[in-house]
């Protein structure tokens, strides 16, 4: 994992002191709230529906045992004993008083992380597979340039006031886990026709009010070149991106309105601009400094790792950890090790909750079984990546003992949904008891099993949090007359072949939501040939199929 | 009490130190339950409620005051609008939490959540 070096502790340590003078200055009213607005939405500090809400930034999705314990006792100490992991790879604190959060942003400054620019007009937290470093499908682990990204992005003062937020996602492997057709920018490290790794870069993807899958910009550029051109894509979007209208300040319109080739020719004029030789603004990474940050995320030695305890008491046949063992596995780059994905959404859950215990457990699982190592997906659910298979009985066993086993990766009741109207100041209608409405009916009538991969995205508001529009079964909520009322979209992706899903029709009650669910899926289960995923039967059938079936009962 | 119509309104704001929803009662005080809120009808009541939220934000006392329109029957005061309800009694997912966990001894709180 990256290590803070002198500057990184200095930078966030002088941000602390900053941020503790500007609450102190608001709370004694030398700042009105306008004033401070934009101070603390630089730091992750929003207003919500209750009260603060404190976003955390996760960088890439990595984090250790010991800042897992830091977020646990955060969480207890200054909010409600628990935290909500985001579908962008960041925790929110739901509770914390504004006069407690230097202090939080101290104990964070601790564990070297912190909450700059996971809010407000600026690049957001970098995000990226869950997966990095330890993929069976990875060309280059992408963390090392998320990393570089990370680094120049913060604070860039030529990028602290953008038209309007910007997010980043970055992967090095065959399948896209990082949801990167859906981002400002999307990065993928792959290979060109020699065999050289570099970019591929995919611009004005986004979802929102207007839903948009990026476009290819650059089919290959060399990694030396990312941050200018990175660089010469932001100052092009800072420049003609529109200030005038929130709607459309994203990316994804200016992409849209000048056509991807004039953005091209614009970016790529501003790329010469900055690459010309001995400009000062050049950005370019030498290989040494790629090295050096590469010697942070260097796989460990995994054939040396000493054996940890194996619990022979739990036997190889139990089926539920076969079932487990089945769900909830991905194939590891080594033979001997294997990724384990720990289900945050648990039945009639909240998904991507964790309470201080179950944060602690998972950190304490980590340390025993993944090298103290843990990532956080932005399907909210958390990931231990170096996992040999001789402990998965022992690590299986630790997970059940705390509620953490649910077999459910990609199924029906691994749904991600946004705070939604329970928390969100935004929202116009609540996500996650509709989540937990699914949920609870699939593992009542036993479908999940039969009906295998499906991807459910659930939104509380147009603003798409909840990644509706990419949902195999998208469902947003609405509010109309004072009621809740759900649209549902079919068909789209976040993955490659990224789609946006298809409204089917009118909209339903909250009551009805989870019933219109089973009989797509019992649609599905009806129409599919062998080996037949949804999305396949979906695309291959079409939405119409669904949609008789759907209004011919509702 | 009859049930008032939805000229009834009560004012509400955060509260700027730790951002809990509050709303203002007779006694001239902020309190975080809407069952002790002062409620108004009269216009000239409704606008003497905004130039008090006025105040108290530009004294830094709350973030955010604006009025909520509510009915009040039987002692009970309920927001008309489905996110004030949520407002103000916290998230549904999570009854331990928010307003209506700490008033659960409060039957007219829990008249409201039904």
């Amino acid at each position: 994992m990256y290590i803070y070096d002198q500057f990184d502790r200095e930078f966030v340590l002088e941000r602390v002191a900053q941020l503790r003078d500007q609450v102190r200055r608001r709370l004694t009213g030398e700042l009105n709230e306008e004033e401070f607005r934009p101070l603390r939405l630089q730091n992750g500090v929003y207003l919500q529906l209750h009260a603060y809400m404190l976003r955390v930034a996760i960088p890439y999705g990595t984090l250790s045992s010991k800042q897992m314990r830091a977020l646990a006792d955060i969480s207890e100490t200054y909010d409600k004993g628990y935290g909500h992991f985001t579908t962008r790879q960041n925790i929110q604190f739901n509770w914390p008083a504004l006069s407690d959060i230097p202090e939080i942003l101290e104990k964070l400054a601790d564990v070297e992380m912190h909450a700059i620019q996971t809010s407000g007009n600026c690049i957001r937290n970098v995000t990226s597979d869950p997966y990095a470093g330890v993929a069976s499908d990875e060309y280059e682990d992408p963390r090392i340039f998320a990393e570089f990204i990370r680094q120049w992005s913060t604070l860039h003062p030529e990028f602290a006031f953008l038209p309007r937020k910007f997010k980043i996602a970055i992967t090095g492997a065959a399948e896209d886990r990082a949801a990167i057709a859906f981002h400002d920018i999307g990065l993928r490290l792959k290979p060109n026709d020699l065999g050289e790794i570099g970019f591929e870069v995919h611009v004005g993807g986004g979802m929102g009010r207007t839903p948009m899958i990026g476009q290819v910009i650059k089919p290959w550029l060399a990694k030396s070149e990312i941050l200018d051109y990175l660089q010469a894509v932001m100052r092009v979007y800072n420049l003609h991106g529109r200030r005038d209208n929130k709607y459309k300040a994203r990316i994804k319109i200016l992409a849209h309105e000048l056509g991807l080739e004039k953005l091209s020719e614009e970016v790529d004029a501003e790329h010469r601009k900055i690459g010309v030789q001995g400009s000062s603004e050049r950005q370019i990474i030498d290989l040494k400094e790629i090295d050096r940050i590469a010697e942070y995320f260097a796989s460990p030695d995994l054939d040396t790792q000493s054996a940890t305890l194996t619990d022979k008491s739990v036997g190889l046949n139990d089926p539920d950890y076969l079932l487990w063992k089945l769900i909830n596995l991905t194939e590891h780059r080594h033979p001997d090790y294997a990724i384990v994905n720990i289900s945050l959404k648990p039945y009639g859950g909240i998904p991507g909750d964790a309470s201080a215990d179950e944060m602690r457990t998972v950190a304490d699982i980590a340390e025993q079984f993944s090298l103290s190592e843990i990532r956080v997906a932005h399907t909210q659910n958390l990931v231990l990546p170096y996992v040999r298979k001789a402990d998965l009985p022992a690590l299986w066993r630790a997970l059940k003992a705390s509620g953490l086993e649910t077999p459910n990766k990609g199924q029906v009741s691994d749904i991600i949904a946004c705070p939604g109207l329970d928390y969100c100041g935004l929202a116009t209608a609540r996500s996650i008891p509709i989540a937990q409405a699914i949920s609870n009916r699939f593992k009542e009538n036993g479908l999940e099993r039969e009906i295998g991969k499906v991807k459910i995205k659930i939104s509380g508001c147009i603003n798409a949090c909840g990644h509706h529009h990419a949902g195999h079964i998208g469902i947003l909520g609405l509010e109309k007359n004072g009621q809740e009322y759900y649209q549902i979209t079919l068909g789209g992706e976040d993955a490659d072949g990224a789609a946006i899903g298809k409204i089917i029709g009118p909209g339903f009650s909250f009551a009805q939501v989870p019933m219109v669910v089973e009989d797509i899926l019992k649609t599905y289960l009806d129409n599919r040939e062998r080996g037949e995923e949804f999305i396949d039967t979906l695309r291959r059938v079409g939405v119409n199929a669904f949609k008789e079936d759907i209004y011919a009962d509702h | 009490m009859a049930k008032e119509n939805s000229d009834t309104h009560v004012l509400t704001a955060n509260r700027l130190t730790d951002g809990i929803v509050v709303f203002w009662n007779e006694e001239q005080k902020w309190v975080e339950q809407i069952n002790e809120a002062d409620t108004a009808t009269d216009p000239e009541w409704i606008g003497y409620l905004k130039k008090v939220g006025e105040v108290a934000e530009a004294r830094n006392i709350i973030v955010e005051p604006y009025l909520v329109a509510v009915s009040r029957n039987e002692g009970v005061i309920e927001p008309l609008h489905i996110r004030e309800k949520f407002r103000t009694l916290g998230p549904s997912v999570r009854s331990d939490l928010g307003k209506q966990a700490a008033a659960v001894s409060d039957e007219r709180l829990l008249i409201a959540a039904e």
